[in-house]
């Protein structure tokens, strides 16, 4: 246990330091860039000759980039040009934001897809089964944007019961909790359609293993043998691709955001990214690759305790 | 005896296909009384599997019993309800199957898997349910109750497996027991125990057996009565010694006549396969299902109409399905007593090895490191110039990987391995000369992936003459036909694929294949373990054949005994990567026996009443290859065992006449007196 | 040779006519496809749309990036405009249909060259396995778990959006899946008795990964870029509709919502109609993709 620990605590120090070089490099490549950057389109070479050597921008990229880790060891993870605030001031609160929409969403997903592929799998082609397989297919066809109109064109548009942005103010007659549904459901949509076929895909593989025969064969009724023999089997390849939905989630959610005005991660990246705000790309990289890895982590560790096979 | 316990009656099943409806099962009646003991036997695709499966209605949603009846205690299966059914099965009908490593769950505990059955159908408490579950450990045999219960399936042998789903079976008292090949896929020595298991529970619970088996050999061992299916139907059926005795069927007098027995000989006796092979359930032709293969059919009699069932005259519960089954001569059991070997030419080595090792060294990941596995130690043999010599021993012995090392698939970490004279130990098969990989080719086990599935015939073995023989593309064309008319196909298979051809077709195109470089040697490893037994004798027929012909040195692997002593010159018999045993045929199946040979000679299933051999049951488990024992690998399961001295030092090799060799601390002449004297007690290891 | 006995050259030897073999091989494949209906429903969509982009030129009333100012006063869909017109009152039927060819342009491009690049991959590590394994498994890794969004933005913002950029960045971030399912192919395929008897012959690893390997890994292949080409057109949907997509003012769906979502209160068909459209490709692909594995599980 605590070689597999040690292993992937490394691989994530490793995959952090190399990503975030990485980032590192792109955007700081030239030492002019960030100079020009800072003074605006307008600036004379003069003046960012001199700015990028009062900022030390000339020394040797590995020079800076080891400057830049020691920085952030410390805890100072730079300023945003965007936001015009120091970048620990506004990632945190902005990371806490999609934490908690996460949050919701995922205790959604877990039981609904769950709930969906077992009852799919456990009767290949039945109705049932194409029913969900169809269901979730489409949802999950539907790009979460094209989602959040569609359902935005029902309940805002046309019977106005929700309110169509989540800008988490209250006021304007809706309540800051009203303002979670919608882009909830289009998460949880979108999301569950993926993790209902492989939950559904793993349990179709499961009932036709020949352990399942023996259990039939031994006059279990067949609820007792979904439950008991093949529920557990049946998550072990899931439960990964679960815990990797929590990085979807985090990360991945900016188009929904996007949507609907939700101060998020996601969106702070995108903005970032368009204003090229050198801070706030890097260390929003080294949020997002932590998180990606983190999970990746408890994926696997929750492989080993689901198969007796591989604990050994 | 009253009613019987189990009764089919005319029963059909078909399966329903997009193709529509194959009838699998045109129609079979037979019955089983309680406490009786009846084997199903038959070759793939003949339904009895089908059969099993109707009996506890288990068909899956596209077979369907559509005619006929099976009836349980009297009462009709069809009839049942669900809550009736379930009440049925695991109490009073239990089965058994063929992979037991598959049939248990993974991730359940073996205890917890035991403990279902009684608590589901009896109601028992927790506490209860588990003493029973310890008793039946007990009786099934295996060591440790205690321990076995938290075990988890993968942590157990295959033999293991199977006691822990024969006790899964017999643990509610079942009155019928179906097994389904059960012991197919276990070594020849797991298999004995296990069989000699199942008749001492049988005698003990008094259950009724369905015992299902493709090898007549384990029948014999297991049933009282026996019932020869081909193609869906029961053509014979009677008590073991009137089948296996005087056998009334052409397709049984085919099945008996093609199977090599331990006295079967090459050169005295040959094999006779069944001519064709089993046509798909599809194309039913009226009359005999068997007419266009028997070597006995009368066009007229045999082909038209239904052909009724009757009783062999004298013979009260003998019953056959043909009409001239009373007009065939006596059949004769076809072998001889060994005797003396005839005089062999004298050749020169083709391949020798010389104390030859292989480890494999698993890679030491960041943390922790990993036992090497010792698969060979000290392998010295000489294969002499077109004959025969076969290596035999069970899984784990290190065979496989002796061919792969020969092949060049795998190097040598010691020792030496001469090719027609060059040493070939450290070279792998891409760093040999293109004359020396034709020198030597192999055919290997699996007719399933022995073949790419996406090529055709023709290019499989054109490639092959393009590269061992440097023909050009049409040359490589002209000769195609000719090799796959030496192997006996026809040259418009060339344009078919893998999966439109049989298993045996396939194997003949993989020797076609092989023989593409005209090699010296041809290694053959396990090429017939998985055919059906008629197609069996018809390939090894084919490669004594090409043998002779070409003056070619077949190595052949093989865990079967009887093949190996019908088809061998020399004989090796390995265990956990050591020779044990070696010499001519003739002189390794006779005594002075090296315990091992001894043993396993004993546990092959004989399809002969009159001949079973007393047989010695090896107790506990191979040893794992990452720690062999210091001494002799054979002391921790000797029924031999002298004392200390086996575990502790090698045994020396014991050079006897005509260059037999026997690696034992036991004298020779010793050996001879103990086989003489008879079974050795159980060691209770 | 006696006529009419069919002799091994005659099989072997190639016809006169390969293309008509050619055609008749994929008529008969084509065919199979009836059997399963989402498969069938997943050609009809996926036809209607490459027929729409193939046709488009001719098809479209209106150029697509010609203002209508008349018809501003009141953009829904009319007589003139079947399917109305955007807030700059360009033509919507138009626009949707062009941007089905910028679609169904630049996706297969990705899909293909992500298949190319992530087979080659896949079979090198695992055929070869050792370091070479190593290597490209972390490596694959590491851009599996990067988070891909975060990925495009660092990119395009950087580098800017064009056509051949988003192929590249598409491309690259989807090669590594199809590198893990080839890998685990190759990994179980290498064992059969076929490949160790093609070494017996002698023959090259690439001879090997490319004639013996990768053949028999078409079924999920196939089945797997079926569904890249769904997630590739959400994807590029979604980039244009972050505004980091193909540069204006080329129709594109993801921004033609972008651009008039905000006005749904209002006009609602102007931001509908374009999902509607991507939505409904990618079902297309998605039910193509179960249809594909279900005749492939028939089997």
């Amino acid at each position: 246990m605590a070689r597999f620990v040690g292993k992937h605590l490394l691989f994530l120090a490793v995959t952090l330091l190399v990503v975030s070089f990485l980032v590192f490099a792109l955007n700081e490549f030239s030492p002019g860039a960030v100079a020009r950057k800072l003074l605006g389109e307008f600036a004379t070479q003069e003046q960012v000759d001199h700015l990028t050597r009062q900022l030390g921008l000339d020394r040797p990229l590995l020079v800076r980039y080891v400057d830049y880790v020691g920085k952030v060891l410390a805890g100072d993870l730079g300023y945003s040009l965007r936001f015009k605030v120091p970048v620990r001031e506004i990632i945190w609160n902005r990371l806490g934001n999609t934490a908690f929409l996460a949050a919701i969403c995922f205790a959604l997903i877990v039981p609904v897809s769950m709930a969906l592929g077992i009852a799919a799998g456990m009767r290949e082609s039945s109705r049932l089964d194409r029913g969900i397989l169809l269901f979730s297919t489409v949802v999950a066809s539907v790009p979460e944007f094209a989602l959040g109109v569609f359902l935005a064109s029902i309940f805002v548009v046309g019977l106005g019961w929700l309110p169509g942005t989540a800008t988490l103010v209250g006021g304007g007659g809706w309540s800051v909790a009203s303002q979670f549904v919608l882009p909830v459901a289009v998460i949880v949509l979108y999301d569950s359609g993926y993790v209902v076929s492989m939950v559904r895909a793993s349990m179709v593989e499961v009932m036709q293993r020949p352990y399942i025969r023996t259990a039939v064969l031994k006059g279990m009724r067949f609820r007792r043998v979904i439950l008991g023999h093949a529920l557990r089997n049946a998550m072990i390849n899931p439960v990964t691709v679960v815990f990797l939905q929590i990085n979807y989630l985090i990360s991945g959610v900016v188009v929904v955001e996007t949507v609907f005005a939700y101060p998020g991660f996601g969106r702070m990246m995108l903005e970032a990214a368009l204003f090229k705000d050198i801070a706030l790309i890097e260390a929003g990289a080294l949020v997002a690759v932590f998180v990606a890895i983190l999970t990746q982590i408890l994926g696997d560790l929750a492989y080993m305790l689901l198969d007796p096979r591989i604990r050994a | 005896m009253t009613e019987a316990l189990l009764a089919l009656e005319g029963v059909r099943i078909s399966y329903f296909t997009r193709a529509g409806e194959v009838n699998v099962v045109p129609g079979l009646s037979f019955t089983l009384g309680r406490g009786e003991a009846l084997g199903l036997v038959g070759e793939s695709g003949c339904g009895k599997s089908t059969v099993a499966l109707a009996i506890v209605r288990y068909l899956g949603r596209a077979g369907r019993v559509v005619g006929g009846r099976i009836r349980f205690e009297g009462r009709d299966l069809a009839t049942l309800g669900e809550e009736e059914l379930r009440g049925i099965r695991g109490r009073r009908i239990a089965m058994v199957y063929q992979d037991p490593m598959a049939s248990l769950n993974p991730v359940m505990t073996v205890g917890r898997q035991l403990v279902e059955v009684p608590r589901l159908h009896e109601g028992v408490g927790e506490t209860e349910a588990r003493a029973r579950a310890l008793r039946m450990l007990a009786e099934v045999n295996l060591p440790d109750p205690e321990d076995v219960l938290r075990r988890y399936p993968h942590q157990l042998s295959g033999g293991q497996q199977q006691r822990i789903v024969i006790a899964m079976a017999l643990i509610a008292r079942p009155a019928l027991l179906i097994m389904d090949e059960p012991t197919t896929g276990l070594d020849v020595t797991v298999e004995a125990a296990v069989l000699d298991l199942v008749r001492e529970l049988r005698r003990r619970h008094d259950s009724a057996i369905l015992y299902i088996s493709h090898n007549l050999g384990t029948v014999v061992r297991v049933s009282d009565r026996v019932g020869v299916m081909y193609r869906g139907e029961l053509v014979e059926e009677g008590s073991i010694r009137q089948v296996f005795s005087n056998p009334r069927h052409p397709y049984t007098r085919g099945l008996l006549d093609c199977l090599p027995t331990l006295g079967r000989d090459k050169r005295r006796t040959p094999l006779l396969p069944i001519p064709g092979q089993v046509e798909s359930p599809s194309s039913r032709a009226p009359g005999c299902s068997f007419a266009a293969r028997c070597a006995h059919v009368e066009p007229g009699r045999c082909t038209v109409g239904a052909i009724p069932t009757e009783t062999v005259a004298n013979e009260p519960g003998h019953r056959v399905q043909c009409v001239r089954a009373g007009e065939l001569p006596p059949w004769r059991r076809r072998y001889v007593e060994a005797a003396e070997a005839g005089a062999r030419a004298a050749s020169e080595p083709v391949v020798a090895l010389d104390r030859l090792s292989k480890v494999y060294r698993p890679r030491r990941g960041l943390f922790g490191a990993q036992a090497d596995v010792r698969a060979l130690a000290d392998v010295g043999l000489d294969a002499l110039r077109g004959q025969t010599l076969a290596i035999v021993g069970e899984s784990g012995c290190g065979k496989s990987t002796l061919a792969r090392v020969l092949s060049g698939l795998e190097t040598a970490t010691a020792g030496q391995v001469r090719l027609v004279g060059t040493d070939v130990a450290a070279l792998p098969v891409d760093a040999r000369a293109p004359s020396l990989r034709r020198t030597l080719q192999m055919v290997f086990q699996n007719p399933d992936s022995t073949l790419n599935p996406s090529h055709t015939v023709g290019y499989a073995v054109g490639r092959a003459l393009r590269r061992l023989r440097g023909l050009s593309a049409a040359g490589a064309a002209r000769e195609v036909g000719r090799l796959l008319e030496v192997v006996k196909l026809g040259p418009e298979l060339a344009g078919r694929k893998p999966h439109q051809l049989s298993g045996g077709q396939r194997q003949r195109v993989a020797i076609a294949r092989a023989l593409a470089g005209d090699p010296e040697v041809i290694v053959a490893d396990e090429p017939v373990s998985s055919l059906d037994v008629s197609v069996q004798a018809a390939i090894i027929n084919l490669l004594t054949e090409l043998q002779a012909e070409r003056g070619a040195t077949l190595l052949f692997i093989s865990h079967d005994l009887s093949v190996v002593r019908y088809l061998a010159d020399h004989v090796a018999v390995m265990y956990l990567g050591k020779i044990v045993e070696f010499g001519r045929a003739e002189d390794v199946f006779a005594p002075p026996y090296h315990p091992y040979t001894e043993a396993l000679l004993s546990a092959v299933p004989v399809p002969d009443p009159d001949a079973q051999p007393e047989r010695i049951v090896l107790e506990g488990a191979l040893p794992s290859p990452t720690e062999v024992p210091r001494g002799c690998p054979f002391a921790t399961r000797c029924p031999r065992k002298v004392g200390a001295v086996c575990d502790d030092t090698p045994p020396p090799e014991q050079r006897l006449a005509h260059g037999h060799r026997i690696a034992c601390h036991i004298p020779a002449e010793d050996l001879v007196r103990l086989h003489r004297a008879g079974v050795p007690a159980p060691t209770g290891a | 040779m006696a006529l009419g006995t069919t002799t091994v050259e005659a099989v072997l030897v190639p016809r006169r006519r390969p293309l008509a073999r050619l055609l008749r091989g994929a008529w008969a494949r084509a065919a199979r496809l009836a059997e399963s209906v989402p498969a069938l429903v997943g050609v009809g969509i996926v036809g209607f749309w490459v027929a729409a982009a193939l046709l488009a030129p001719m098809i479209a009333p209106y150029p697509p990036n010609a203002n209508d100012f008349a018809a501003l006063a009141n953009p829904r869909p009319s007589a003139a405009h079947w399917l109305g017109t955007d807030h700059l009152g360009r033509d919507l039927l138009s626009r949707i249909l062009w941007g089905a060819r910028t679609v169904l342009a630049v996706a297969p491009v990705a899909v293909f060259g992500a298949a190319i690049l992530g087979s080659l991959l896949g079979l090198c590590a695992g055929y070869y396995r050792g370091w070479v394994d190593l290597v490209v498994s972390r490596v694959c890794d590491v851009v599996l778990t990067f988070p891909v969004i975060i990925l495009y933005m660092i990119i395009l913002a950087t580098f800017g959006s064009s056509a051949l950029n988003i192929i590249g960045v598409l491309t690259l971030t989807k090669a590594p899946i199809i590198a893990r399912i080839v890998r685990g192919v190759t990994l179980e395929l290498r064992e059969r008795e076929y490949v160790a008897a093609a070494k017996m012959r002698g023959e090259s690893g690439l001879y090997i990964m490319l004639v013996e390997i990768l053949p028999n890994a078409r079924g999920p292949l196939i089945v797997d870029m079926c569904l890249r080409m769904g997630f590739n057109i959400v994807i590029i949907g979604v980039l244009g509709f972050l505004g980091i997509g193909l540069p204006p003012p080329d129709p594109d769906w993801g921004g033609m919502v972008k651009d008039t979502y905000g006005m749904m209160s209002v006009y609602p068909h102007m931001a509908l109609i374009p999902c509607a459209a991507i939505s409904s490709l990618v079902i297309g692909f998605n039910l193509l993709a179960i249809g594909l594995r279900e005749i492939g599980q028939r089997d």
